[in-house]
């Protein structure tokens, strides 16, 4: 019986996908995290697991911020510099075009 | 899971093992395309590829030109080939590279001769060449004689958080029994190029990648006509939740894992320095990509996809993957392994990987691509720039 609940425990649905432990951003994988809502992540290097409360609502494949990052701040994912930070996030925030740009152009 | 240490491949005369045993007629240039089509109509078990191009091309452009030709020709997925075009001259240039090999090619020319005459003679060497391929039989060879090619497109978010990644699973647990690899797509790096570069296992590898980057990122300097950050992410980029195009890029570079390159690749290049992973310079465009790795030798292309890409190659069978749920039902018809569980955890990378390297032997050893069952056959030249 222990064995089995830990199966549905395991099984629970995933609602973020976070590529690296580095991290400081995450991916919904559902249709959608509703404000005040807490999201059960998956943490793909090393198969682990991790709880963060969404702020705001955040669609499919949209990113949502695992820390507070201020004005200036590297966002990582894949465990790589994808860009910076214009607006400051607080944790659990949309993370998107909106307060991110590219440190390309 | 035990990976299986060998699969039924054909033996080729110079050495190279090959998935398929096609019979090709290539036509060396755009005017010849009728003519090839015809031989292979005419005759069961070949193939023609008709392409756009190869004529009045000259310099580098011209170069490129021959190395797909004569690359996509040698081959070993290519048992024969049968070469037309409209000159003598430029024909046996092809002919003569490709006889090298050691395998049986032939070819014709048009002028002063006409395409009735052509097509005669031309498919009663096709119909020697399709009869006699027809007797080659698989045979046992170790994973080793696999040349793997990857490139990823119609990309959206699960492409970087599950497909891609799977990929680059499957070469960081086939790169250790000397499989050959190669990514390219030069443009879509922008963002990880320096990252990249440092997968380079060599100071060598390393520069040469970081100047193949820096040329391409001049020439789109010089040609673009707006901030690229208009283009890069596209809209539908954006929408579906990628925010830069170092986001985009890094979801790319998924698809190699853990790997170093061993050297860099000019377009449609033929690698030599061994197994192992190389980068090739191409477009990021499907059927411009896989018809150069295709030419520089590999015999087998993984196609990561999210929204849904159906290309396919004549001669390179295509295995194409998915992590996004929708597409993995909608467009079941162009799927062969779905891997859409990752999401939703009912399956790890590992796991998803076994799953591809499964997939990938299955395809080696004969069975049919989706693409393949529905005749996707692009073959498109890479073109340089404008013909004389």
């Amino acid at each position: 019986m222990i064995f089995f609940l830990y199966r549905i425990q395991k099984m629970a649905s995933t609602d973020i996908i976070i590529h690296d432990k580095k991290d400081n951003v995450g991916v919904v994988v559902i249709e959608k995290v509703a404000p005040n809502q807490t999201c059960n992540c998956w943490i793909m290097e090393g198969d682990e697991s991790a709880t963060v409360e969404a702020k705001n609502e955040v669609p499919l494949g949209h990113k949502l911020a695992l820390v507070d990052l201020n004005e200036g701040d590297t966002i990582i994912k894949y465990g790589h510099d994808i860009g910076k930070v214009v607006k400051a996030v607080k944790k659990g925030e949309h993370v998107h075009v909106h307060n991110v740009k590219t440190k390309k152009w | 899971m035990e990976i299986p240490k060998s699969f039924l491949g054909y033996k080729r005369e110079n050495g190279r093992v090959g998935t398929r045993n096609h019979v090709i007629i290539l036509p060396v240039d755009d005017i010849s395309n009728a003519c090839a089509e015809a031989v292979s109509n005419n005759i069961k078990g070949t193939i023609a590829l008709p392409h756009s191009y190869g004529r009045l091309q000259f310099g580098a452009d011209l170069e490129l030109h021959f190395k797909t030709m004569i690359g996509t020709a040698k081959n070993p997925n290519v048992a024969a080939a049968i070469i037309i075009g409209i000159e003598p001259k430029w024909t046996k240039r092809i002919v003569d590279e490709v006889a090298k090999t050691g395998k049986p090619v032939e070819g014709f020319s048009i002028e002063g001769a006409g395409d009735i005459e052509t097509i005669m003679k031309a498919s009663k060497k096709a119909q020697e060449f399709s009869i006699w391929a027809s007797e080659k039989q698989r045979e046992e060879c170790p994973v080793s004689d696999l040349w793997i090619s990857v490139k990823c497109g119609e990309s959206d978010t699960t492409s970087g958080l599950a497909s891609n990644p799977t990929v680059g699973n499957l070469m960081d647990k086939l790169e250790p029994l000397g499989v050959h690899l190669c990514f390219g797509e030069t443009s879509e790096l922008t963002g990880a190029e320096s990252v990249c570069a440092k997968r380079g296992k060599t100071k060598e590898a390393q520069d040469k990648f970081m100047k193949t980057w820096n040329d391409y990122n001049d020439f789109i300097l010089k040609e673009a006509t707006d901030d690229l950050s208009e283009s890069q992410p596209t809209a539908g980029n954006i929408a579906g939740g990628l925010t830069t195009i170092e986001e985009k890029a890094f979801g790319n570079f998924q698809k190699i894992g853990s790997r170093q390159f061993i050297d860099v690749l000019t377009p449609a290049e033929e690698p030599t320095r061994g197994p192992g992973l190389y980068f090739m310079d191409t477009s990021s465009a499907a059927a411009e990509c896989v018809t150069l790795q295709a030419a520089g030798g590999f015999n087998i292309h993984l196609f990561p996809t999210g929204q849904g890409n159906i290309i396919g190659n004549p001669i390179e069978p295509v295995i194409k993957l998915t992590a996004n749920p929708l597409t993995a039902v909608k467009m079941k018809e162009h799927i062969d392994v779905d891997v859409s569980k990752i999401l939703s955890r009912q399956m790890n990378l590992d796991q998803a990987g076994d799953e591809l390297i499964k997939a990938t032997l299955r395809v080696a050893n004969g069975r049919f691509t989706c693409a393949e069952a529905l005749g996707h056959r692009e073959f498109v030249m890479t073109k340089l720039y404008r013909s004389a």
